[in-house]
């Protein structure tokens, strides 16, 4: 096995156990660490595929600043046990069916899925890289990216403006 | 009120300047305080090594005298420890032998003498009550101790060295209290 | 710039692994050392010596502050998460560390007949990836502080959180202004324009103040240094820890204001470029390691001075209160960083017809 395969089997354990310890630590910080970590394993992914810039933008925008919000709720919130929400017996029930659900949309489509014809090219290519990637938001997709951007800037200009009151 | 002194300053309490509000050139100014500083002479005595001048009135830790022929000046009247205000002192008297009249001066000494200096507020009424000029306040101060027990002086500590025997001991320990006396 | 997995070979692997090896040792002693200068500089411009007992100068005061650490009791608090207890320092120092790993300390030097970059990973997305990286820097204070389970660290953490948020936002625009000067997210490209050419800091004074400014609301220096306020919150996120996880934690904080120094010379005082020297001549004429090294002890010169200035900083200005730290971060810094970038856009555009 060459590095980039052990790589590769290295950080697909990791997403995906550390994806179910999502799911079944109690904690729910520890749910959200363990999603970090899952973040953390799909960032090295990107890379195996040469794309850079989606592996950095990846740890900035998930790992660095919305898990740290995730975080921040849930250390303000009272995580003993006698105050857990999920108690309620049909909440229970509605989630069972909504993730069965879930789980036969996700077979279905996997199942048309040709898996053979579009395997990734692991180290080469250089679409995720930071130039292409540029040149091609500027040439083709320039409108929605401007569109994108002016959101942006409107939301913090917003919140500067609320921060002003 | 009237100004105890020249010194008081009334506080500015003006709206700031756009200036002042820009916050970094008063920054400035405070970073250029804080620098001259840096550079400024140290003030520091580095304890050991160098000491502090004493001033000429400083009273610090007993010394029990001897005169010239290095015997012990002190007769034990008990006039210091009378004197007292912190009742530091004790001690006991004892008749001078035959042979032992190189050690003691007059015919009575002092067997033990012991000054706690946990009690002693060195005010120096025991030199001033001294008639024999055996005891005075030197330059040291009491050295910081573990155990309550040692900061008890027994004639041992407080007795200046012989000046016969060991005459340069003798001149570091005299000090300049000493010749006023 | 190849993919580096591809490329490995075992000279390759030890070069890395040795030039790894020096830059964790030289950021952990100039760390070291940091706390040694930080009381120095604080008792002179207090009128004091500072340290001086421990070895010449006091020079040896970091050692017996260390070893002290080591040997202090390791107080795990009853009610506190034991495992997020222990990852919150580890994961302090791990990002502290890790953004070394960009920066280019100097040009190339020849050993073994072999040309060795003074670069661990010249990426292409340097900023980006230190960027990346400081962001991370958050989950140390938070999860330590949350996993203390005390209410003081939890608040301190809250703190800490919200503040290098608020700043990573501005930090992040004084960078795009950045970028555009430049062109290049590689910090071995930025420094070799400013080589060639003048220091970006003349192109982007502005930016440099404000970069500054968020770099140290982001190393929580003061006057930004609210997560640890000692008169408010007891110590702050820190307030449990002993032994030498308190110390991983002192030491993050020295070792990222030596990162953070390190950046701002590379991005906006030329990184190892020598001032008033050709660089090209000198390479001429004294041969490449020599020149390495000069260019290595230029930016180490460049680093120290802002090393300095943080401690000059810390010992003159006062603490900020929390509500004008926010007003400063987010009606402050944004519109300026804001402005910055649409000035700049506009000269760059105009510049270029």
């Amino acid at each position: 096995m060459s590095i980039t395969e052990i790589l590769f089997w290295f950080l697909t354990v990791l997403a995906i156990g550390s994806a179910l310890m999502v799911i079944v630590s109690k904690n729910p910080v520890y749910s959200v660490i363990f999603l970090i970590l899952t973040f953390f394993a799909i960032s090295g992914h990107y890379l195996l595929l040469n794309a850079q810039f989606l592996f950095i933008v990846n740890l900035i925008v998930y790992a660095g600043a919305i898990m740290v919000l995730f975080l921040y709720v849930l250390m303000l919130i009272n995580l003993n046990a006698d105050a857990e929400p999920m108690k309620n017996k049909w909440l229970k029930i509605a989630g069972t069916v909504a993730g069965g659900c879930f789980l036969l949309v996700m077979v279905a489509a996997l199942r048309t899925v040709d898996t053979k014809g579009i395997t990734a090219q692991v180290g080469g290519g250089d679409i995720g890289l930071i130039e292409t990637l540029g040149k091609t938001l500027f040439s083709e997709y320039v409108v929605p990216f401007e569109v994108s951007s002016v959101l942006f800037l409107s939301a913090m200009v917003g919140a500067v403006v609320l921060g002003k009151k | 009120m009237e100004a105890l002194t020249n010194r008081s300053k009334a506080v500015d309490r003006r709206p700031m300047s756009v200036w002042e509000k820009a916050y970094l050139p008063e920054i400035a100014k405070g970073m250029g305080v804080t620098l001259k500083h840096f550079f400024k002479k140290k003030p520091t005595i580095s304890f050991p090594e160098e000491t502090r001048p004493f001033s000429p009135v400083f009273r610090g830790l007993q010394v029990l005298n001897r005169d010239e022929k290095g015997r012990e000046r002190c007769t034990a009247c008990g006039l210091c420890a009378v004197a007292c205000p912190a009742e530091a002192i004790t001690m006991e008297a004892a008749e001078r032998k035959q042979e032992e009249q190189h050690l003691y001066r007059e015919e009575k000494y002092a067997a033990r003498y012991e000054i706690n200096m946990l009690r002693c507020i060195f005010c120096g009424l025991c030199e001033e009550a001294c008639p024999k000029d055996a005891i005075y306040l030197s330059e040291t101060f009491t050295p910081a101790n573990y155990k309550r027990e040692s900061f008890i002086y027994s004639k041992q500590d407080l007795l200046i060295p012989d000046p016969v025997t060991e005459p340069e001991l003798y001149k570091k320990a005299l000090g300049d209290r000493a010749k006023k006396s | 710039m190849q993919f580096c997995l591809l490329a490995i070979t075992k000279a390759f692997l030890i070069e890395k692994a040795v030039l790894i090896t020096i830059v964790i040792a030289v950021s952990l002693v100039i760390a070291m050392y940091s706390t040694w200068a930080e009381r120095k500089v604080a008792g002179f411009i207090q009128d004091r010596l500072g340290p001086n007992r421990a070895g010449w100068g006091g020079l040896l005061q970091p050692l017996a502050d260390g070893m002290k650490l080591f040997m202090k009791e390791e107080i795990i608090p009853n009610a506190s998460n034991k495992f997020l207890f222990i990852l919150g320092p580890g994961v302090a120092m791990l990002t502290a560390m890790m953004t070394s790993a960009v920066i280019p300390w100097g040009n190339k030097i020849e050993v073994f007949g072999r040309s060795i970059d003074l670069q661990i990973a010249d990426i292409n997305i340097g900023i980006l990836y230190i960027f990346g990286v400081v962001s991370m820097g958050v989950y140390g204070i938070m999860i330590g502080g949350w996993a203390s389970n005390n209410k003081f660290s939890l608040l301190a953490a809250l703190r800490g959180a919200s503040q290098m948020i608020s700043y990573e936002l501005a930090m992040g625009m004084s960078i795009i202004a950045l970028l555009m000067v430049t062109g290049s997210l590689s910090l071995k490209t930025i420094v070799e324009q400013q080589s060639a050419g003048w220091w970006n800091f003349f192109y982007q004074p502005l930016g440099f103040l404000i970069f500054m400014v968020c770099a140290f609301a982001e190393c929580n220096r003061t006057p930004f240094d609210l997560p640890e306020a000692e008169s408010e919150l007891n110590f702050g996120y820190h307030q449990e820890y002993s032994s030498m996880k308190l110390g991983f934690y002192l030491f993050a904080e020295y070792i990222n204001m030596f990162i953070s120094s390190t950046l701002m010379a590379t991005l906006y005082f030329g990184g190892y470029d020598i001032p008033f020297v050709n660089d090209a001549n000198l390479l001429s004429s004294l041969g490449p390691n020599l020149t390495a090294t000069l260019q290595a002890l230029a930016l180490f010169a460049k680093i120290f001075f802002f090393i300095f200035f943080f401690m000059w900083v810390r010992w003159t200005v006062p603490r900020f209160r929390y509500d004008q730290l926010m007003n400063l971060g987010w009606r402050g810094m944004i519109p300026l960083a804001l402005a910055n970038m649409v000035i700049t856009a506009a000269f760059m555009l105009w510049r270029h017809g």
